[in-house]
């Protein structure tokens, strides 16, 4: 059995900035065994730390742009941005995994496209629940159906 | 109800952090603007709740500081209620309080700034980064990250690591302290001394090496203002406003709930956010500073012996006076953080800590209530008024990245001027303008963190306002 965490993650309270929750809570409630699910508002150093002891990581993240309804792809370990954002992409997370404890984890990211992220507020848009519906009923088969670690 | 604000999508998104730098007919730069893109419109958000909902929601503006957001707003529930907390609920509050101050700023000094200086302003920008650190230290690198992780699992052992259930509420906190999770965290004492130890003589070591950069970068003076207790001591979770002047003198000393007789904004026209200034000197010339160095400087003391070892080493940098320069930010920092340690050490050590006593209850007996608390990046404020049911009928926020905005305006303009020339901004001189904010670690993340932003974006315009180079960076 594969162990396989899934880091959701976004601003709750923040429109379509949800969306990484949402599917990430969707999938805790599935009960799947060897998925840990964690809700965090952004990525940060710390979450090297937590990809010990699995498989392989998802990161669940909402879209700016890119393809609708979502979009599934593996990730290479790389440098995370630059700036003070207080924030590193799911790439560096691998990356820091592998350069500082030695933790080299298959890493996926899911980009469910959101559109609405200027409004406060904790509903989704029409077209963002679409895909969210979406991007649960894809996860939800490739957690049940395969390995995701032997990807 | 939910009420919906919208706001400008560009500015937000795709200007995460902007700064215009403005150049005089003789080509050197005469002023530059860090532009910050805060949401006033959360406060509008947030009327027709109840206020006892506030300190749930209020962690939702930032994801950096939600508990410092969550405490100011149990603060000022607490004042709607006219009700003190009870003596364990203070000590517990103090708690999480100390914990998020040392991860946020071990996360600033090891990860986000540390880079900067350790690999060299002018290293390959591919490798000035956490990973560039981690590459050339691994062991400091790690260091760091177990520190802020200590930081972190003082309020996840009090909550059960819900990240979004912060357990602050009205008259106190929600969640007990298990005498498990109070020994698990007094063994990580002894590691997170050593490392922030170990931080502070890093960091010296660079300044007196360095000290002609160091004293010369992002270089002016100003008022600074912190949370004191009733010695003078910092106090990062209540206490009285104290504001000082350059030279170290006090100049006003008051409850928080009077803020707003000694705090003005103002409105500019090149960001959402207000420029606040200190009242009786103006706004010309009433800016002040807040956070790391303003705390340091405002105080008369630490109240724990080994911060209180390296405060007096600090301020004897200037005679015992406030010291000045914003790259004085990161000393200051790094006392902060060895006197959170030590304060959540000795909070553990309080035998009242594990009382289930942990909430006053109460109802509404004020129709007004002031929260203030000292978040990693200063003081900030939570003012409500509530109507007869308890629902909200306005509410202010004051943040401490907008009390920085003049400073960091000021301290752009510095480093602008001395590394900024020509047509072109260089690689070192976006280097060094991108570390004189690093300075005060604002929060920008104020804002959502979709996949696609960019973090940051230079401009450099002519004397007659035409664009002469543009760096989008990220």
């Amino acid at each position: 059995m594969a162990r396989i965490l899934l880091i959701g993650y976004g601003n709750p309270g923040r429109g379509d900035d949800a969306l990484g929750w949402a599917v990430a809570e969707a999938m805790d409630k599935l009960g799947l065994p060897g998925l840990e699910v964690k809700l965090d508002y952004q990525l940060n150093v710390e979450h090297a730390f937590d990809l010990k002891g699995h498989d392989a990581v998802i990161f669940v993240d909402a879209a700016l742009a890119g393809p609708e309804s979502f979009e599934f792809r593996p990730l290479t370990p790389s440098d995370p941005a630059t700036f003070s954002s207080h924030s590193v992409s799911p790439s560096g997370v691998l990356a820091l995994a592998r350069d500082l404890f030695g933790v080299v984890v298959p890493g996926f990211v899911l980009a469910v496209r959101g559109y609405e992220f200027d409004e406060f507020g904790a509903e989704l848009s029409p077209a963002a629940r679409r895909n969210l519906e979406a991007a649960t009923a894809f996860l939800k088969q490739e957690l049940t159906r395969r390995s995701l670690a032997a990807v | 109800m939910t009420t919906k604000i919208t706001i400008n999508p560009v500015t937000r998104i795709e200007g995460h952090a902007k700064i215009t730098i403005h150049t005089g007919g003789d080509g050197k730069v005469e002023k530059a603007f860090f532009h910050v893109n805060e949401f006033r419109g959360f406060e509008k958000f947030c009327e027709g709740r109840l206020y006892t909902e506030m300190p749930t929601i209020t962690p939702r503006i930032c994801g950096i500081c939600p508990t410092s957001h969550s405490m100011a707003s149990a603060k000022a529930c607490d004042a709607i209620q006219r009700m003190q907390p009870t003596p364990t609920g203070v000590l517990l509050r103090r708690l999480v309080q100390a914990g998020q101050m040392v991860s946020s700023h071990a996360l600033s000094f090891f990860h986000l700034s540390s880079p900067d200086f350790l690999l060299g302003f002018d290293s390959d920008p591919a490798k000035r980064n956490v990973l560039g650190l981690a590459e050339k230290d691994p062991a400091l690198a790690v260091k760091g990250i177990r520190l802020r992780k200590f930081g972190q699992e003082v309020s996840e052992r009090l909550t059960g690591k819900k990240i979004h259930v912060l357990g602050v509420v009205p008259g106190g906190m929600a969640y007990a302290l298990k005498e498990e999770d109070r020994v698990a965290l007094l063994d990580w004492i002894p590691e997170a001394v050593a490392t922030s130890k170990a931080a502070l003589e890093l960091l010296k070591g660079y300044i007196s090496a360095n000290k002609k950069m160091v004293d010369s970068f992002a270089m002016f003076q100003s008022p600074y203002m912190g949370t004191v207790g009733p010695d003078g001591e910092l106090d990062f979770y209540d206490g009285e406003l104290r504001w000082v002047d350059a030279e170290g003198q006090v100049m006003t000393q008051v409850p928080g709930s009077r803020f707003q007789e000694f705090i003005a904004e103002r409105s500019m026209d090149f960001t959402y956010l207000k420029y606040p200034y200190y009242k009786p000197l103006g706004f010309e010339k009433g800016f002040y500073q807040v956070g790391t160095l303003g705390r340091i400087n405002a105080a008369s003391r630490m109240s724990t012996p080994m911060a209180q070892k390296e405060f007096t080493e600090f301020r004897s940098l200037n005679g015992g006076k406030p010291v000045h320069g914003a790259f004085y930010h990161h000393y200051a920092r790094l006392i902060e953080m060895l006197h959170a340690v030590e304060e959540v050490q000795r909070l553990l050590e309080d035998p009242a800590i594990t009382s289930k006593d942990i909430q006053s209850k109460g109802q509404r007996n004020a129709y007004e209530g002031i929260g203030h608390t000292e978040a990693p990046r200063g003081t900030l404020f939570h003012h409500y008024r509530v109507d007869e049911t308890g629902a909200l009928t306005k509410v202010n926020l004051l943040i401490a990245t907008g009390q920085n905005n003049p400073a960091m305006n000021q301290a752009v303009t510095e480093v602008a001027k001395q590394y900024v020339d020509g047509k072109k901004v260089s690689e070192g001189a976006l280097n060094r303008v991108e570390h004189a904010i690093r300075c005060y670690d604002p929060c920008l993340s104020c804002s959502t963190h979709a996949l696609g932003q960019m973090p940051m974006d230079v401009e450099l315009f002519g004397p007659d306002g035409e664009s002469l180079d543009h760096v989008i960076k990220g």
